[in-house]
């Protein structure tokens, strides 16, 4: 899929606070808007790769898509926006119950 | 001294549990302080309890993690180091905490070990930056620690020892290994058998990976590399060419790339506390002393060579440090077994080192609009540039003229191939701190002057 797609206007705070953890240890989380199933714990990138998703991010400059390229915290490709926080490693943070996931464009920032 | 003396030590990998519970099965207090959320480092990455999955078995692992609990090491998770700091009586240890990592702490004490590891990195090619192209290191990490893969179909490329694993991994996760690409000339292997024959096992564990993997039907191309990368969005191709005249290119079909070159000593920390490096990796003595007094290194962070090496160093800096903090002389006859096996360990590696080279040139020779600086988007056409019409002599001009190295990774990816493109060795990154800091950590640091809490 393409990551260009509009980003989320503002995080629904709500959803994540109505977020929990089902019985059988899955949890739902959206991304760009979209109900994803996740595991509590698992890094950010686990769940997008697990729901087939490998980019979540353009560049600055070309408006290129990236996702996770060293997957120990150290290139910074994998930014991804958490809960209206961009620049985010998505390869160390771990997802929560109601997360919302958002692609990344450039800086992350409205100034940018 | 009443109180037990205090060693910090920074990474939980091989190296740094080995030293951990070398110094505290001989009375030293001792904090492991690691990023990660568990202990295991690299090697030993254990799956995230996410999964529910059972820990990873293994003697060696076993025997490190009941040894944390058995010796009462002070494990701080999720503590990413940033600096370390020394003053006349001690240490201060300063870490950002948790995945937001905009909180700091510091901790005092009396000397360290610095066992950060290192990371692998990737010599440019068209198409390395595609969503799908990931090194392989960290489709290894992903697999271990999440049990995810980015795609089914899979081409391993670049050089070294670490992609027979991350190959064999890839196969018994189920995902199709169309390939692997590995640059060295087994024709070279031979002439090393001085070497490598120091360590008998590690030749039958390399030859036991390959055997698993003609068992799972890979493809193992030697001599060659891969060229390009295809797609649009995302990967769907690479090109493989030989290295040797007259072979023919080849176009797989793959949605996922894991590849890498080699890896280089995480030296961060060493830098900002004045450790001398040699080369890459920080300099050490016969007992993993650094040059500033206090300070032992251990693990990739000295030098690239493997979990086994990593293990022999760090309890060789743990029995060192603990000796020395009671104010004793150490001696060396109660770690010969560990020294043997480091001496080894390092002429295995260094022949596997010489075999294993990335082919010369091909970082120096990559078309002009091939992105380098995978942050700031700088293409090797724009450190040419700065090289042949600005004027830049070295990688550090190159840096400030093209932007190349300052992004968010502050060139621990890029490195190796500016120094090709310019022309000169790699030095090391000289960067202030090991991760960005936050200015509200930064105001709110202890005074190191003041008196110890
Ligand atoms: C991504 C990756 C995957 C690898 N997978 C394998 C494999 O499957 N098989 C294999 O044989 N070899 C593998 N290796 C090689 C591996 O580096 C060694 O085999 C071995 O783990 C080295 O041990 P070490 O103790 O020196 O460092 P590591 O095992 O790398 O441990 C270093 C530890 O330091 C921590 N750290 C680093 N910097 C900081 C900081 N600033 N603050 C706090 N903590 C910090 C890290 O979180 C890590 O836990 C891999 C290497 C990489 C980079
Ligand atoms: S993939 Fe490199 S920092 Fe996350």
């Amino acid at each position: 899929m393409r990551p260009q797609q509009p980003a989320q206007a503002r995080p629904d705070v709500r959803a994540r606070q109505s977020g929990q953890a089902r019985p059988d240890g899955t949890c739902t989380v959206t991304f760009d808007g979209r109900p994803l199933e996740a595991r509590p714990g698992q890094t950010v990138a686990a769940a997008l790769w697990a729901a087939g998703v490998t980019a979540w991010r353009t560049t600055r400059r070309a408006g290129r898509p990236r996702g996770v390229f060293c997957g120990i915290g150290v290139c910074f490709d994998c930014l991804v926006t958490v809960n209206g926080s961009p620049n985010q490693r998505a390869c160390l943070v771990p997802v929560r119950p109601g997360d919302v996931i958002g692609v990344q464009e450039g800086t992350g920032r409205d100034d940018d | 001294m009443t109180e037990r003396p205090r060693l910090a030590v920074v990474g939980a990998g091989p190296a740094g549990l080995a030293g951990a519970l070398a110094a505290a099965a001989r009375g030293v207090d001792v904090t492991l302080v690691d990023a990660a959320g568990r202990p295991g480092g690299q090697f030993h990455r254990q799956p995230s309890p996410a999964l529910g999955a059972p820990p990873r078995q293994g003697h060696t692992w076993e025997r490190l993690r009941t040894g944390l609990d058995r010796h009462r090491v002070t494990h701080l998770t999720e503590h990413h180091v940033w600096c370390v700091q020394r003053d006349s009586m001690s240490f201060l240890v300063h870490a950002l905490l948790g995945p937001a990592q905009d909180e700091g702490v510091s901790l005092r004490a009396d000397a360290v070990l610095l066992a950060t590891g290192g990371h692998e990195y990737v010599l440019p090619f068209p198409g390395w930056t595609l969503p799908g192209v990931i090194t392989a290191g960290g489709a290894q990490a992903m697999l271990k620690g999440e049990r995810v893969l980015p795609g089914r179909h899979v081409v391993v490329a670049g050089t070294g020892p670490l992609l027979l694993p991350v190959a064999t991994g890839l196969a018994a996760a189920g995902a199709e290994v169309a390939a692997l690409v590995e640059s060295a000339d087994p024709g070279a292997v031979p002439r090393r058998f001085p070497d490598l024959l120091v360590r008998p096992d590690k030749l039958a564990e390399g030859a036991g990976y390959a055997v698993r993997l003609l068992r799972h039907r890979v493809r193992i191309l030697t001599r060659h590399t891969v060229v390009a990368a295809h797609g649009t969005d995302r990967l769907e191709a690479v090109t493989v060419a030989p290295l040797s005249p007259g072979g023919r290119s080849l176009r797989i079909l793959c949605d996922t790339l894991a590849v890498g070159h080699g890896m280089l000593p995480g030296t961060d920390l060493a830098e900002t506390l004045g450790c001398t490096l040699t080369g890459t990796a920080v300099r050490v003595d016969a007992e993993q002393r650094t040059d500033v007094p206090g300070a032992w290194a251990a693990g990739e962070t000295t030098g690239i060579g493997g979990a086994a090496l990593a293990l022999a160093e760090g309890h060789i800096a743990g029995r060192s440090a603990a000796a020395r903090l009671y104010g004793r002389t150490p001696d060396p006859a109660g770690w010969a077994p560990a020294a043997r096996a480091r001496s080894r360990l390092r002429r295995f590696f260094a022949a596997v080192d010489a075999v294993c080279a990335p082919p010369p040139g091909r970082a120096g020779s990559v078309p002009d609009d091939t992105v380098v600086c995978r942050c700031e988007e700088v293409t090797a056409g724009e450190v040419r540039t700065a090289v042949s019409t600005l004027g830049a002599t070295d990688a550090r001009s190159a840096k400030l003229l093209t932007r190349a190295g300052m992004g968010w990774c502050q060139g621990r990816m890029c490195g190796p191939a500016v120094a090709a493109l310019t022309g000169c060795p790699l030095t090391p990154g000289r960067r202030p701190f090991a991760r960005p800091v936050p200015l509200g950590v930064l105001a709110a640091l202890p005074d190191p002057d003041a008196p110890a809490p």
